[in-house]
């Protein structure tokens, strides 16, 4: 058994993100925890697994300890199959060839909209963030795994901005915009595995991790989360699966903390 | 009907096409001869995306020459929107993301210009900003898509998107109007000096931009002959047709990548964070100052960027040809 600081939390994150990932999938990911999860996804269990980089890059294979420092230089391109034209590679996800996009954001909220546009009023705001990048794409299109550090600013009632959507507010509203596929599967942060109702589309909690109660994660969320009474236990990492991690990320770039 | 002013009429078009010279002739100039086809006021489209095939040096003279209040769009905009931002060559960014990169965080000096409304960042999705590309390279006036519906994205662009039920299947589907920039600056490997254009890896968004655009400034690492084009014509991405100048700038996107040649001289960029973090007015003049005023020619610049980062940047991006 492992214990809890034995790994990170961006360790927790990428391990439990991964095995949400199955052999075959085609699978978007931006830099970061996602490239890992996946990468790790694909050396345990789904070796079948085809990753894509919005800068074009179709079946990459990380070099360990050549992370790369986004998902638009030739560091991508390591090892993949083929390279196209952005705006090719984005719409893959539009004719439906992408099982999974995988991504994070600043803000989430109880429907699984992300923001990474605006904290505040949008036209006069606190903070203008980076925005979109693929991430309205990728969520409009396909089947969304969000990983994030859970915090009450982040797991809020409410954006501030619409950046990605995931179920707008709940119910059919999102199929009822126009967006007629694709839709939030799961959320995953350093607490808990988090899913969506299927009738109101509300986030809901799946699994506990090691460690945690239920009480903890409802105080890092800033809306009253269903935590079903028998809600099962996600099991610890493992040192195969750490030691895989360890040896994509030597110098702890994107899981020192 | 009144013609929307997003979208430039077809005819227009054609006819700005039509008066292109498209002989084959000879286009090699210099950086601030280029600077000169770019006028204040247009809209500049910028090849490459994020750190990579950034055609900096084509901006360097951009800074130099003093044009202002362009209208700058891109696929993803790194260090140099900064850039933009802070010499007034452009208050305008029409892109998908705006930071200085994942590894440094938010760009201060975006964030200075924005929040104070100093200069506009205007979002789109970022297929968004590759289809209105790719329907300005096409010729017509829209393109359909499933993306940035429902979304806060689609809202604050106002009257600059229309959604419409398909009149086929009933579905609902989002038009985005084409964008034929006046001029595009693209970096590539190689060229011949009319303009023939050999792209290697990463291609972003650059094709259609200059298929779309009314002028394209090339800057390339190394002139080839035509000879060496016509044995190879397969790796030529862009034709000389549309293309109005060649400009050679070895190591032309300095301190951003170019790929198989040089990747992004990392300790700069660091430098360069740290520099704007504390005051983005300030930090932003003197970068521009040190790196963009003083240096004479392209050369300069380069010698003050330093042989040794110079020399790291060509091995890490020489070493995707080494295994």
């Amino acid at each position: 058994m492992t214990e809890r600081s034995h790994y990170t939390a961006s360790e927790l994150l990428a391990v439990m993100s991964a095995r949400l990932l199955h052999d075959g999938q085609i699978v978007f990911a931006g830099v970061g925890i996602p490239l890992l999860a996946a990468t790790l996804a694909q050396r345990l269990h789904a070796p079948g697994l085809t990753i894509l980089f919005e800068g074009g890059v179709v079946g990459p294979f990380v070099v360990p300890g050549e992370l790369p420092p986004s998902t638009n230089e030739q560091r991508c391109t390591r090892r993949a199959n083929m390279v196209m034209p952005i705006t090719d590679v984005l719409l893959l996800l539009q004719r439906g060839y992408v099982d999974v996009g995988f991504m994070g954001g600043a803000q989430i909220d109880r429907f699984g909209n992300l923001n990474s546009s605006f904290i505040g009023d949008p036209d006069d705001p606190k903070t203008r963030l980076p925005g979109t990048g693929g991430g309205n794409d990728i969520s409009s299109l396909t089947q969304m795994i969000v990983a994030m550090k859970h915090e009450k600013r982040r797991f809020v009632s409410e954006v501030d901005f619409i950046t990605s959507p995931g179920f707008i507010s709940g119910g059919d509203s999102r199929a009822q915009s126009g967006l007629i596929s694709g839709g939030m599967y799961r959320v995953v942060t350093d607490l808990a595995v988090l899913g969506f109702d299927k009738d109101t589309r509300e986030m809901c909690v799946l699994g506990l991790h090691p460690g945690v109660s239920a009480e903890e994660v409802q105080d890092n969320t800033g809306f009253d989360l269903h935590i079903p009474s028998d809600v099962p236990r996600t099991q610890p990492p493992e040192s195969n699966e750490l030691a895989v991690l360890r040896e994509l990320d030597p110098d702890r770039l994107y899981t020192a903390n | 009907m009144d013609q929307n002013p997003l979208v430039k009429s077809y005819l227009d078009l054609r006819a700005e096409t039509e008066a292109r010279d498209r002989g084959l002739r000879e286009k090699v100039m210099s950086l601030s001869e280029a600077a000169s086809l770019v006028h204040d006021g247009e809209h500049l489209a910028v090849g490459g995306c994020t750190m990579s095939r950034t055609p900096m040096a084509m901006i360097w003279a951009l800074v130099r020459a003093g044009r202002k209040d362009l209208t700058v769009s891109r696929s993803i905009v790194s260090s140099e929107g900064d850039i933009f931002y802070g010499s007034g060559v452009s208050p305008h960014i029409i892109t998908s993301w705006f930071s200085q990169g994942i590894v440094w965080g938010v760009s201060k000096v975006m964030r200075h210009y924005t929040e104070n409304r100093l200069a506009r960042f205007d979002e789109w999705s970022h297929m968004s900003i590759g289809l209105r590309y790719r329907a300005g390279a096409m010729g017509v006036p829209f393109m359909p898509v499933r993306s940035m519906i429902g979304s806060d994205v689609a809202k604050r662009r106002g009257d600059e998107v229309k959604t419409m039920e398909c009149p086929f299947t009933g579905e609902t589907v989002m038009l985005l109007p084409a964008l034929n920039p006046d001029v595009a600056i693209i970096h590539v490997q190689r060229a011949d000096c009319y303009g023939n254009a050999q792209l290697d890896g990463l291609q972003f968004m650059d094709i259609d931009m200059a298929m779309a655009a009314k002028r394209v400034i090339l800057t390339t690492e190394r002139i080839i002959t035509n000879e060496r084009i016509r044995r190879t014509p397969d790796q030529t991405r862009i034709p000389f047709f549309t293309v109005d100048a060649v400009v050679e700038a070895p190591f032309g996107c300095a301190p951003h990548e170019c790929y198989g040649v040089y990747e992004p001289f990392f300790d700069h960029l660091d430098a360069y964070a740290k520099r704007v973090a504390s005051d983005p007015v300030a930090g932003i003049k003197s970068y521009l100052d040190e790196y963009f005023h003083e240096p004479e020619e392209w050369t300069d610049y380069l010698a003050k960027l330093g042989v040794k980062d110079m020399l790291d940047a060509s091995r890490r991006g020489r070493s995707i040809y080494n295994d």
